[in-house]
């Protein structure tokens, strides 16, 4: 009987799919990762069991940060709503603001941290300056609630659109900032908005667990709202 | 000169015309394969770690008319005070004059009291009062809200702290 003869394979395989593998899923992360902006305002935003994630068109955000000072922002691509809001809050106030200082506000990334009369420097001074000085943020006290005026410029620039409202606090901030943001938003019958806050696991065993897990299921559960 | 040889090789070449060594043009892709896959798990690490979420908050609307306003049965009532440094305080139903039926208790424990009121009480009068104090932090609150989505509560409020409540969680933070 004649031998089998096994022919020695070698055992290097061939890695050219599995590199086209790892390199596509590489420019598909890459492609559709979306880097943090680097924020001038430094919050740390409290966790929450929140399983919606915070959208990021049309936002109008209110940021309390851990000295309870609050600032205004409105996102960029609202180019339209964010004139509509300098222009109306400039002639409400008589601010006298030229083309240039409406500029410092239109502009990407651009916060208000200031009360109206420092508001005409605020917005000459560049990006960079602005975060070397020290601002005292809106005023938010029932006496003279600043807020209230920005928010109902946004709420007229927003008509008829869909305005997401969001409040991103920090968490050291003291409750009575978030009251006069609570008040502020009260006085203009803005009574739905989003707080914004990171991630945290469900704790297992609880009402909400259970929601969540014969939600996964696919069975409808009546929040009673 | 570097020349690309596109001659077969079976063709014999003249005598004294070196045979060119036949190099394998396969490169071996394993390291770049590995590099791949490392900055693959980089780039899935970064971006799945910094996305925000949102709480809805709806706030009631305020109203001075009584006919409008919310009634809320005492029996069923259980109000949350925040203090300071993360304590929190709660009592069942009314405030006892002698502020007898004050308990203190902390973010860990809270849950159980919150699950016991709801157990015990009819659904219909269930509410949640929470009245957070001026020292107490945004943390405290959004925590305590996140409490009453966990455990399913659907009527709670927050309310400011009255001036009773007020001294009377500063005189117990002060005692200890």
């Amino acid at each position: 009987m004649p031998k089998i003869k096994v022919p020695r394979k070698s055992t290097a395989v061939d890695m050219t799919a599995m590199c086209d593998v790892a390199f596509l899923l590489l420019s598909f992360f890459i492609l559709t990762s979306k880097f943090k902006p680097s924020e001038e305002l430094s919050v740390v935003t409290p966790s929450s069991v929140a399983t919606e994630t915070a959208l990021e068109n049309d936002v109008v955000l209110i940021t309390m940060d851990a000295e309870g000072r609050a600032y205004f922002s409105v996102s960029d691509d609202a180019e339209e709503q964010k004139r509509k809001i300098i222009d109306e809050v400039n002639s409400e106030r008589n601010l006298n603001l030229t083309d240039a200082e409406k500029a410092g506000f239109l502009r990407a990334g651009s916060y208000v941290g200031v009360p109206f009369s420092q508001l005409k420097s605020f917005l000459s001074m560049t990006a960079k300056e602005r975060t070397q000085v020290e601002l005292p943020g809106i005023p938010i006290d029932s006496a003279n609630n600043e807020l209230r005026v920005w928010l109902k410029a946004a709420q007229n620039a927003f008509m008829g659109q869909k305005m997401n409202l969001m409040l991103k606090g920090d968490n050291e901030a003291k409750y009575p900032t978030f009251k006069g943001v609570l008040d502020a938003l009260k006085a203009n019958d803005m009574l739905k908005f989003q707080l914004i806050t990171s991630p945290d696991a469900i704790p297992e065993g609880t009402e909400f667990y259970r929601i969540q897990q014969l939600k996964a299921k696919g069975i409808e559960v009546s929040d009673g709202d | 000169m570097a020349e690309i040889n596109t001659e077969g090789g079976g063709k014999k070449k003249g005598p004294g015309v070196k045979k060119g060594k036949k190099l394998s043009t396969r490169v071996d892709l394993t390291p770049m394969v590995d590099l791949g896959f490392l900055l693959i798990t980089f780039f899935i690490f970064t971006t799945t770690m910094s996305q925000p979420t949102a709480m809805r908050l709806y706030l009631p609307k305020d109203t001075e008319r009584q006919e409008e306003q919310t009634k809320v049965k005492e029996s069923g009532a259980l109000t949350i005070l925040l203090g300071s440094n993360d304590r929190i305080f709660y009592y069942e139903g009314k405030l006892a004059d002698d502020q007898s039926n004050v308990v203190e208790t902390d973010f860990a424990n809270v849950r159980d009291v919150i699950i016991n009121k709801k157990k015990t009480t009819d659904p219909e009068d269930f509410v949640v009062v929470i009245k957070p104090g001026p020292t107490s932090v945004y943390r405290n609150t959004v925590d305590i809200l996140d409490e009453m989505t966990i455990n399913a509560v659907k009527r709670y409020a927050l309310v400011d702290i009255s001036d009773v409540e007020l001294t009377m969680v500063q005189k117990i933070e002060a005692g200890q």
